[in-house]
């Protein structure tokens, strides 16, 4: 049985911080689908469309018939352990830091044998789940779980490695001003994180849902606002080097397309909030937590971006807003280069339409603050990279990967 | 030898220099804090000082220090122009960059209003009240500012913007004083401490935002967000207030000084 993460002591400040480092990653195009599966929780290998041969690792022709016809797709993740080892030295300077290191050999029910990493509750002989993670430096890894959940499982240091799990750690949340916000204070209270620092922004205007915010265990408000860099400069300079997740609930949410927008006040306002924004979080925020990627068991993890599903393709009714969502996930993907080297995690959460004032004339489905909340906790906790929340999300989602001129055409109306 | 007699502008120059005038800055810091006026959030919005590095003696920019600021024409202490308002909008030489610059500096009324403002953040400005004030101090020139003691400008941000759930609640004047001032007494324009020149709960008033309505449709200023009024004689000061000269603008945060006396 995993042994209890226990609440990290304080750090012993004559000890110098280890430094982050991440196993070696380069993967080959094919072997790239295992992590856009990753990235998104899905567990697929390819599968021969002649000859429905399911294999690992990743080819170019089929073992069985040749065939080039091999996509990845869904398979059952259940198998037997058939054996195992503990690795006890490596050449690998991350491995080196962390054997014992156990791996092993999974028999999937589907078809393929699969070295990979072992979970501290599974043992030779036993029925596993496979479950697909990224691991440190992003890339596609294997780790054999339980059959069933055990408890504490999470806490199971070489599954810790690979997911961004809040328990312990310290999370800001940029805006708590807004119900995205609030809900997320409260998700991330509930699941175990040490501190919840609250961004507010004039301080003296006052907000609904103050109050609330304020009871919620452990919330720390914190001045904060994002379009400030001066505000901004100064909290890191506070906390930046205490803050292992950051969550970014920054918003600006206004209807209308480009054309129709008398001018580009608002246009200004919204780029100053979802670009340059996370641009002054990353300037700030960032370097700190990049540097405190291996630190320990509350070590810096990720970056969490909240995003329209139309930062994928633009929905004129809301097109400007549309437009600066994109802009901010084309910086979330810069940022998640520049955040690799420590090992610390972009999180790219997509949705549709929220129940929240700003999308009130507009028709559910609709994501509530507190389901989007809940799905930002629940893909940390799995160490997710791209999430989908909702059913907006997810149909834009399938219809951009089927054909993205006729998602274009679709969402003109 | 014998000294040249100076003129009187060289003359108050030397007693400015001397300390015989004192000079009082009306001015609050620009600063990214500074409460900003709030609208409806489906209207437009005045942005808030912002300050953006240059360059800080770094690769930037080696041996040099400074900044790009963004602000609203209507932020920290500012001027109104005339075509600020709709009733305003077609007098001549209503913008900044066209209004006469020797109306940049008038004497000035000072109304002191902040024991009454202490009790009563909704405190209203009347015409009784104005009369009184007279009765003790003299009567309010043509041309002359009036400006209004509240003591606002020494609250914290949250009591300064005075913010509740029905809007803000700082003190003002009622319509019936602004017209007064305007029509009775030809004034200059009208300053406050506070967000705006008008009162907190104005756009309840009829006409919505008289100080605005009455003051830039006769073609008269406001000053806001201002500070140190405690440090001005009822009468005898001197405003120095002159705004960017932003072309076409309706207004502009600026330096506001004023002359004393020196007791």
């Amino acid at each position: 049985m995993t042994e209890p993460l226990k609440r990290p002591r304080r750090k012993d400040p004559l000890k110098r911080t280890q430094q982050p480092l991440y196993p070696q990653s380069i993967r080959s195009r094919t072997a790239h689908g295992l992590t856009k599966a990753a990235a998104a929780g899905r567990f697929e290998l390819q599968t021969c469309d002649d000859c429905s041969t399911v294999f690992y690792p990743p080819r170019d022709a089929c073992p069985t018939c040749l065939s080039e016809r091999l996509p990845f797709k869904t398979v059952d993740n259940r198998g037997t352990l058939l054996a195992e080892t503990t690795i006890r030295t490596s050449t690998d300077p991350y491995f080196r830091e962390r054997t014992p290191w156990r791996v092993g050999l999974t028999k999937l029910d589907a078809g393929p044998v699969i070295l990979s990493h072992i979970h501290g509750d599974v043992l030779e002989g036993q029925r596993v789940r496979l479950d697909l993670k990224l691991d440190k430096g992003g890339a596609p890894v294997m780790i054999a779980l339980p059959e069933k959940d055990t408890p504490n499982m999470a806490d199971d240091p070489h599954l810790r490695e690979m997911t961004c799990d809040p328990k312990f750690r310290r999370v800001l949340i940029t805006d708590g001003r807004t119900p995205v916000g609030q809900a997320m204070a409260r998700a991330f209270s509930d699941a175990g994180c040490n501190i919840v620092f609250v961004g507010i922004a004039d301080p003296w205007k006052p907000f609904p849902g103050q109050d609330e915010l304020r009871k919620i265990e452990r919330v720390e408000i914190v001045p904060l606002d994002v379009t400030d860099s001066e505000s901004v400069t100064e909290q890191a300079e506070q906390n930046g080097g205490r803050i292992d997740i950051v969550v970014n609930t920054a918003e600006h949410i206004r209807a209308g397309g480009i054309m129709q927008r008398h001018g580009v006040t608002v246009a200004r306002e919204e780029m100053d909030v979802r670009y340059l924004g996370l641009m002054r979080l990353a300037q700030a925020f960032g370097p700190a937590m990049r540097g405190r990627g291996a630190d320990g068991v509350n070590s810096a993890t990720a970056f969490v971006n909240l995003l329209s599903v139309h930062a994928l393709m633009n929905w004129p009714q809301y097109g400007a807003y549309s437009a600066a969502e994109a802009a901010s996930l084309s910086a979330a993907q810069c940022l998640r280069a520049e955040l690799r080297s420590g090992g610390v995690r972009v999180m790219n959460v997509f949705f549709g339409p929220l129940d929240t004032e700003w999308f009130q004339i507009v028709p559910p489905p609709k994501v509530t603050p507190a389901a989007l909340a809940k799905a930002v906790v629940q893909a940390l906790q799995r160490g997710l990279e791209d999430v989908f929340v909702g059913d907006i999300a997810e149909d834009v989602r399938a219809r951009l990967a089927a054909n993205p001129k006729a998602l274009e055409r679709e969402l003109a109306g | 030898m014998a000294t040249t007699p100076a003129s009187d502008l060289l003359g108050m120059a030397q007693r400015v220099a001397s300390g015989a005038i004192k000079v009082v800055d009306l001015t609050q810091t620009l600063t990214q804090e500074f409460p900003t006026i709030v609208l409806p959030p489906e209207f437009g919005q005045a942005a808030p000082f912002r300050l953006e590095e240059i360059s800080r003696y770094d690769e930037r920019g080696p041996a040099w220090y400074w900044n790009n600021f963004s602000v609203s024409e209507h932020a920290g202490t500012h001027f109104d122009a005339p075509i600020h308002w709709i009733s305003g909008k077609d007098l001549p030489n209503n913008a900044v960059d066209t209004i006469d610059p020797r109306k940049f500096i008038a004497p000035a009324n000072v109304v002191d209003c902040s024991a009454e403002s202490a009790v009563n953040a909704d405190f209203e400005l009347t015409v009784p009240f104005l009369e009184a004030w007279e009765k003790k101090h003299g009567r309010i020139g043509a041309g002359e500012w009036v400006l209004l003691r509240t003591d606002w400008s020494k609250k914290s941000y949250a009591e300064y913007a005075g913010m509740r759930e029905d809007g803000a609640h700082t003190p003002g004047p009622v319509p019936e004083a602004v017209k007064w001032l305007v029509e009775e007494r030809d004034v200059h324009g009208f300053g406050t401490e506070t967000i705006g020149t008008d009162h907190g709960q104005g756009h309840h008033f009829n006409p919505p935002f008289p100080a605005h309505f009455y003051m830039h449709g006769k073609g008269r200023f406001g000053l806001q967000c201002l500070t140190n009024l405690d440090q001005l004689p009822p009468k005898g000061a001197v405003i120095f207030s002159a705004p960017l000269k932003i072309k076409n603008g309706s207004g502009s945060p600026l330096r506001v000084l004023a002359l004393v006396e020196a007791a």
